[in-house]
C-alpha cells in the first residue's frame, strides 16, 4: 500500500520535473548554441568578421568608441568587440593574446612592451588631459595653484581627502607618478584613499566624501550631471594623457587577427578616423584631441 | 530619492518599449544561467545524493570541501577560469575566453557545489530510511541513489533555486571571463555595473528591477513545482 502510494506521487512529480527541465532546455538550447561556438579561432568565409579590442574604461565609458566603431564596421564589415578594463589589465590581456588590438594610455609601458615584442605597429593616436576635481568650496585652495605639483602639495598639506583609483589603470599610474614628482609619500596616510575602482566609481566616491581626485576629462564630462564635483585644477602640460593604438604581435600569438587589427588601426589613424575623434563631444565639450606633438 | 523614482520609471519604460538591445541582454542572461543551472544540476544532484546516502563518517572530508566551495567568491572562480581559458593558459588553444561558453563554465563552477551541498544535506536528513528500505528490497547502488534523489526532490528543488539565484545575480565571474562585450557577452549584471560606472543610475536601477522581476517569476514557477510535489 505504502509503496504504491509513494510510486504514484513520484511519477507525477517526475513528470513535472522532467517537463520543467525540458521546457528549460528548449528555452535555452536553440539560440544558446548558435552564439556559443562563434567565439573561437579565425573567421571563416561567411562567418561574422570581428576583432577583440582591449581598451580602457575612459575611451569606452565616455562613449567615444560607440561613436566611432559603427562607422568602421559599416566600412569594412569587421565588428569590434570591446572589452573595457583598466590600462594595466588591458595590457596584460593583450600580452596574453586574449585581444587582437589595444587602445590604452600608458605610453612608457606601451613602448616597453613593443620593445619586448608583445605588440607591434604602435601609433600615437590621440590625447586628452587630466584634471583635478573636488568640492566647489575647495578646502585646500588649489584653484590658486600654479602647477600640478603645487596643487598636490596643497592637498597633502591641508589634510583634505584625496581619492586614488588604486587599480593600476593608466589614470592611477599617472596619479602615482605625479605624487613622486611632488615628492610626497602617500602610503599609509589617513587622508589618502586608495579604493581600487574604475573612474566612474571613483568620481562617485569622491563626491560622497567631499574629497579630491585626478580624473580624465572625458569620464568627468560624461558623468558630471550626477556629481557636485567641480574642476579645480587644469592645464599643466604634465597632465596630458596620450593614447596609443597597437596590434598584438602575430609572431608571438599566431591566432590573433592581425589583418583585421591593422585594418582597424589604419582606419583610426586615417583622416576619417581622426575627424571622428575630433568630432566627438559630450555636453558640447570636445574630449579627445589628435594634433599630437610629443617630445 | 528622485533617482530611485526615475529608476523605477525607467524600468517600466524599458519593459514597455521592448528595446532590442535590452531583450538581447535579458535573454543572454537567461540562456547562460539557465544552461549553467541545468549542467550544474546534472553534476551536483548525483554527487550530492551519492555523498548524502553514504555514512556521514566516510564522507566527512568531501562534505567539508563542498561546503567550502559553496562559498567561493564569484570573482575568484572567474579569475581561475580566466587563467585556465586565457590564450596563455592550459586550455587557451580552445579560444573560449570572452565567449558565452566561458561564462557558462564559470557559472557551472559556482552552481555545482551549491546544488551538491544542499542536495547532500537534504538527502542525509531523510535518506537513511530510504536507503535501508531500498536495500532491504534488494536494490543495487545506482538504484538506491536514484530512489534517494526521488525521495528528496523537495530539498533538491530548493538546492536548484538557491543555485540559480546565486548565478543569475552574480557579476564578478562573468565580467572577467566574458569581458562584458556589447551584444556578445553583456548580461544584466555586467550591464548594471557598466551603467553605474557611466553614471546612468536610472538605467542601472531599471535593469536591476527587471532582474528582480524575472527572478520573481522564475522562483514562483519553481516554488509552485515544489509545492506540487508536497501536496499530493
Amino acid at each position: 500500500m505504502v509503496t504504491y502510494k509513494m510510486k504514484s506521487r513520484n511519477s507525477k512529480c517526475q513528470v513535472k520535473i522532467f517537463s520543467f527541465l525540458f521546457t528549460a532546455l528548449m528555452l535555452v538550447m536553440p539560440t544558446g548554441c548558435s552564439s556559443i561556438d562563434e567565439g573561437s579561432g579565425q573567421a571563416q568565409p561567411g562567418q561574422e568578421k570581428y576583432i577583440h579590442l582591449a581598451t580602457t574604461t575612459s575611451t569606452y565609458d565616455s562613449g567615444l568608441l560607440d561613436f566611432i566603431n559603427p562607422v568602421f564596421t559599416e566600412e569594412t564589415g569587421i565588428a569590434v568587440r570591446v572589452i573595457s578594463l583598466g590600462t594595466g589589465a588591458a595590457l596584460e590581456s593583450g600580452r596574453r593574446g586574449d585581444a587582437d588590438v589595444l587602445l590604452v594610455h600608458d605610453r612608457k609601458a606601451e613602448l616597453e612592451l613593443v620593445e619586448e615584442g608583445y605588440f607591434t605597429d604602435r601609433y600615437d593616436l590621440m590625447y586628452n588631459d587630466f584634471i583635478i576635481v573636488g568640492p566647489a568650496y575647495d578646502p585646500a585652495g588649489i584653484r590658486a595653484a600654479n602647477s600640478i605639483t603645487g596643487a598636490y602639495t596643497m592637498i597633502a598639506g591641508s589634510g583634505s581627502k584625496f581619492v586614488s583609483r588604486g587599480d593600476d589603470s593608466g589614470t592611477h599610474r599617472m596619479e602615482k607618478s605625479l605624487w613622486t614628482e611632488a615628492e610626497i609619500e602617500t602610503k599609509g596616510r589617513d587622508w589618502y584613499y586608495s579604493i581600487g575602482q574604475g573612474m566612474g566609481d571613483t568620481l562617485r566616491f569622491t563626491n560622497e566624501v567631499l574629497g579630491y581626485t585626478l580624473t580624465d576629462r572625458g569620464t568627468y564630462e560624461a558623468t558630471k550631471t550626477n556629481l557636485e564635483l567641480k574642476v579645480l585644477y587644469e592645464g599643466d602640460p604634465a597632465l596630458y594623457n596620450y593614447y596609443g593604438i597597437m596590434a598584438v604581435n602575430p609572431s608571438i600569438h599566431p591566432h590573433v587577427k592581425y589583418n583585421y587589427a591593422m585594418e582597424y588601426i589604419n582606419f583610426l589613424i586615417s583622416d576619417t578616423g581622426r575627424e571622428l575623434i575630433e568630432a566627438y563631444k559630450i555636453n558640447g565639450t570636445k574630449l579627445f584631441f589628435i594634433d599630437i606633438n610629443i617630445d | 530619492m528622485s533617482q530611485l523614482v526615475e529608476g523605477v520609471l525607467e524600468a517600466f519604460r524599458l519593459i514597455i518599449s521592448l528595446d532590442k538591445d535590452l531583450l538581447h541582454i535579458v535573454f543572454l542572461s537567461l540562456r547562460i544561467s539557465g544552461l549553467s543551472i541545468i549542467i550544474g544540476t546534472l553534476l551536483g544532484v548525483p554527487l550530492g545524493a551519492l555523498l548524502g546516502s553514504k555514512s556521514e563518517k566516510n564522507t566527512r572530508l568531501a562534505s567539508k570541501l563542498i561546503f567550502t566551495l559553496m562559498g567561493t567568491p564569484p570573482v575568484v572562480a572567474g579569475l581561475l577560469i580566466y587563467l585556465l581559458l586565457s590564450r596563455m593558459g592550459p586550455f587557451g588553444i580552445l579560444g573560449l575566453i570572452y565567449t558565452p561558453t566561458a561564462m557558462i563554465i564559470a557559472q557551472v563552477t559556482l552552481a555545482t557545489p551549491i546544488i551538491a551541498g544542499l542536495t547532500m544535506v537534504g538527502v542525509r536528513s531523510r535518506g537513511k530510511e530510504v536507503v535501508e528500505t531500498a536495500r532491504s528490497l534488494g536494490a543495487g547502488a545506482s538504484l538506491i541513489t536514484w530512489t534517494v534523489i526521488k525521495e528528496s526532490r523537495i530539498a533538491i528543488l530548493g538546492a536548484i533555486i538557491t543555485g540559480f539565484g546565486r548565478i543569475i545575480a552574480e557579476v564578478g565571474a562573468v565580467m572577467i571571463v566574458g569581458g562584458n562585450i556589447a551584444g556578445q557577452t553583456r548580461v544584466m549584471t555586467t550591464a548594471i555595473v557598466l551603467e553605474t560606472r557611466r553614471g546612468n543610475f536610472e538605467l542601472a536601477i531599471g535593469l536591476g528591477l527587471i532582474l528582480l522581476i524575472l527572478s520573481f517569476f522564475i522562483n514562483s514557477f519553481l516554488y509552485n513545482l515544489q509545492k506540487g510535489g508536497r501536496s499530493n
